[in-house]
């Protein structure tokens, strides 16, 4: 049985805005699915005396003061966006019309 | 857009149906600094100025979380009763929306810092226990202005453009359990429970609580069911709400809307509702059906919180008096009834009674100006009690003025009517109008004398033993000196002068 179907990968790449031909859902569900298998390979030397973690570090309560750092200008922060418009970044229609 | 303008009159709404409520509050943290960055937080800068390669997510960034937004959530955890987590991590949302340049926000999901809490309102005298479902940490979102279409909103723009300087900034998100049996209350619970809660907030010194600037924001779940029964209905979620006025229009307006689809044999749609401050109406918004999948896990670029049970007992034994409590001990000080205290909460004159107590009136005095004379004026001029032009030190020589003689109610209401209108203190004012009582007995003996001349009757009652008739008389000579007569010694003087004692 595959960890992953073809239809959830569709469903992540619609998630993700990624167009996917039929041919390359098979294809990625194929490979995903390995991939998922190889990680899942973690589990069998996972015991209960091993919590899951989210970190390779064991740390916690790493932060930073309160204390203001220097921005960077606006034209630093748009210099690489690709449309620009009264400082703001400029992105396409995000919605069409409603229904 | 889906408007529906078929609304069920309130009264038979909850005749037929009772309401669940749920409120979720954002609040905006007073911080210095980002969530995750050094960018400042102050509101109304130029575009874009207030970011970092950290929130606008260029490569090779790394967060790190602000310590004080940490301390902050516990400490409102600790004020809202609940139970503080001793060990929980970020969760990353993730979604495909441009107001966050990293697609995803920084939030926590399954791992609250805070939970189980709860708050005590007191609506129309009585307590009601809100519970907190959780209060948790995540980073507010950039600003976006939709640009073409007709109506300025995201459906039918042509483009959008984003400002960032509010990404990242931490927000502070407080969930209630579902709220049963507040009945035909229902929104003056919601209104008395984001008043309060604002209150809290605001003692903590957490966040400023704007929310005509969106520094606290409210989302109102309202669901109904028949009367009787006790499977709760679907719900709609109304956003943008952003007054505490909207909070209680919000409640009724989409109770008396879900009572006529219901009424209709129809069904309530579970989905996001926009509410518009101007027509107190809400629209449709996305359907929740169809809501995202945001696909939570862990953050790994943060590590976990940890707080350690000596740093929480020492919030909790650091928080200062909060409103409830500071409520009862006030009132207990002043010796006023629950009704009155109520009266004064709803009037927002608690801290005017206060400070004016403060500058050396009795509470009884300070209670009476600020809930008769000014609370009337700020009435009719539609101004909050706290933005009148008179501070709690000039009431103080008014009422001085008064104890000492000098003025009675009717003159010491016109000396805060001129200063109210400009005029200068107190004093300026009692000396440009030319307020003080008359007391100098020759002139007010003759004020007397005409009096009693022009109404011998009067007179002849009261010389004739019925006393109750010099009432009549003291009225005459207050009217005769336009009110600036000290009417105690004006009666004083005319039982004297007809010979007659009491």
């Amino acid at each position: 049985m595959s960890a992953i179907t073809r239809d959830e990968v569709a469903h992540l790449a619609r998630l993700s805005r990624l167009a996917l031909a039929d041919d390359e859902l098979d294809h990625y569900a194929t490979q995903l699915d390995d991939i998922i298998a190889a990680v899942a390979r973690v589990a069998e030397v996972a015991t209960d005396d091993i919590p899951p973690s989210s970190h390779a570090l064991p740390l916690t309560n790493v932060y930073r003061p309160d204390e203001a750092r220097r921005s960077l200008t606006p034209q630093q922060a748009l210099a690489a966006a690709p449309a620009v418009e009264d400082d703001r970044f400029r992105v396409p229609r995000i919605l069409g019309e409603e229904a | 857009m889906t408007t529906t303008h078929t609304v069920m009159p309130y009264d038979e709404a909850l005749e037929r149906f009772e309401p669940v409520l749920g409120l979720e509050t954002h609040v905006e943290m007073g911080t210095t600094t980002k969530m995750f960055c050094g960018c400042s937080t102050t509101f109304g800068a130029p575009p874009n100025t207030h970011v970092c390669p950290v929130c606008l997510a260029l490569p090779g960034s790394l967060p790190v979380a602000n310590d004080k937004a940490i301390e902050s959530t516990i400490r409102i955890g600790l004020a809202l009763n609940c139970t503080i987590a001793e060990w929980c991590r970020f969760a990353r949302k993730n979604y495909f929306y441009p107001d966050m340049p990293k697609n995803y926000q920084i939030s926590q999901y399954d791992e609250p810092l805070c939970t189980n809490g709860y708050l005590d309102v007191e609506v129309g005298g009585k307590t009601v226990r809100i519970e907190i479902e959780r209060v948790h940490l995540e980073e507010d979102t950039g600003k976006s202005t939709h640009v073409g279409g007709a109506t300025g909103r995201i459906h039918g723009a042509d483009y959008s453009i984003v400002d960032y300087n509010r990404a990242g900034i931490p927000l502070v998100e407080i969930v209630t359990k579902p709220i049963p049996g507040t009945d035909r209350l229902a929104p003056e619970v919601a209104k008395a429970y984001v008043t309060e809660l604002r209150e809290l907030l605001r003692t903590l010194g957490v966040s400023d609580v704007r929310m005509e600037e969106g520094s606290l924001r409210c989302d109102v779940n309202v669901s109904l069911m028949p009367r009787g029964s006790s499977e709760w209905g679907t719900r709609t979620e109304t956003k943008n709400v952003n007054s505490l006025r909207s909070v209680e229009r919000a409640v009724r307006g989409e109770i008396e809307r879900q009572a006529a689809i219901l009424a209709d044999g129809g069904r309530i749609v579970q989905e996001t509702r926009h509410f518009h401050e101007d027509t107190g109406a809400t629209t449709s918004g996305r359907s929740k059906e169809e809501a995202q999948d945001y696909r939570y896990f862990p953050e790994p670029d943060l590590l976990p919180i940890a707080p350690s049970p000596e740093w929480v007992a020492e919030l909790k034994s650091e928080l200062p008096e909060l409103p409830t409590a500071r409520r009862r001990r006030l009132q207990a000080e002043w010796g006023v009834s629950d009704l009155d205290m109520a009266a004064m909460h709803n009037a927002d004159a608690i801290d005017l009674v206060e400070a004016t107590v403060a500058a050396g009136v009795p509470a009884a005095d300070a209670r009476k100006w600020w809930m008769g004379e000014l609370a009337r004026r700020a009435n009719e001029s539609g101004t909050p009690l706290a933005d009148l032009a008179i501070t709690p030190e000039q009431i103080a020589r008014v009422v001085e003025l008064v104890s000492s003689g000098a003025l009675n109610d009717k003159l010491a209401r016109q000396v805060l009517e001129g200063v109210l209108a400009g005029e200068g203190s107190p004093d300026e004012v009692v000396e440009k109008r030319g307020l003080r009582i008359v007391s100098d007995e020759g002139e007010l003996s003759s004020i007397i004398d005409q009096v009693l001349a022009s109404n011998a009757d009067a007179a002849d009652k009261v010389r004739s033993g019925k006393i109750a008739a010099v009432g009549a008389l003291v009225g005459g000579v207050m009217k005769a000196s336009r009110g600036k007569a000290d009417a105690g010694r004006a009666r004083e003087l005319i039982l004297e002068k007809l010979g007659v004692s009491e």
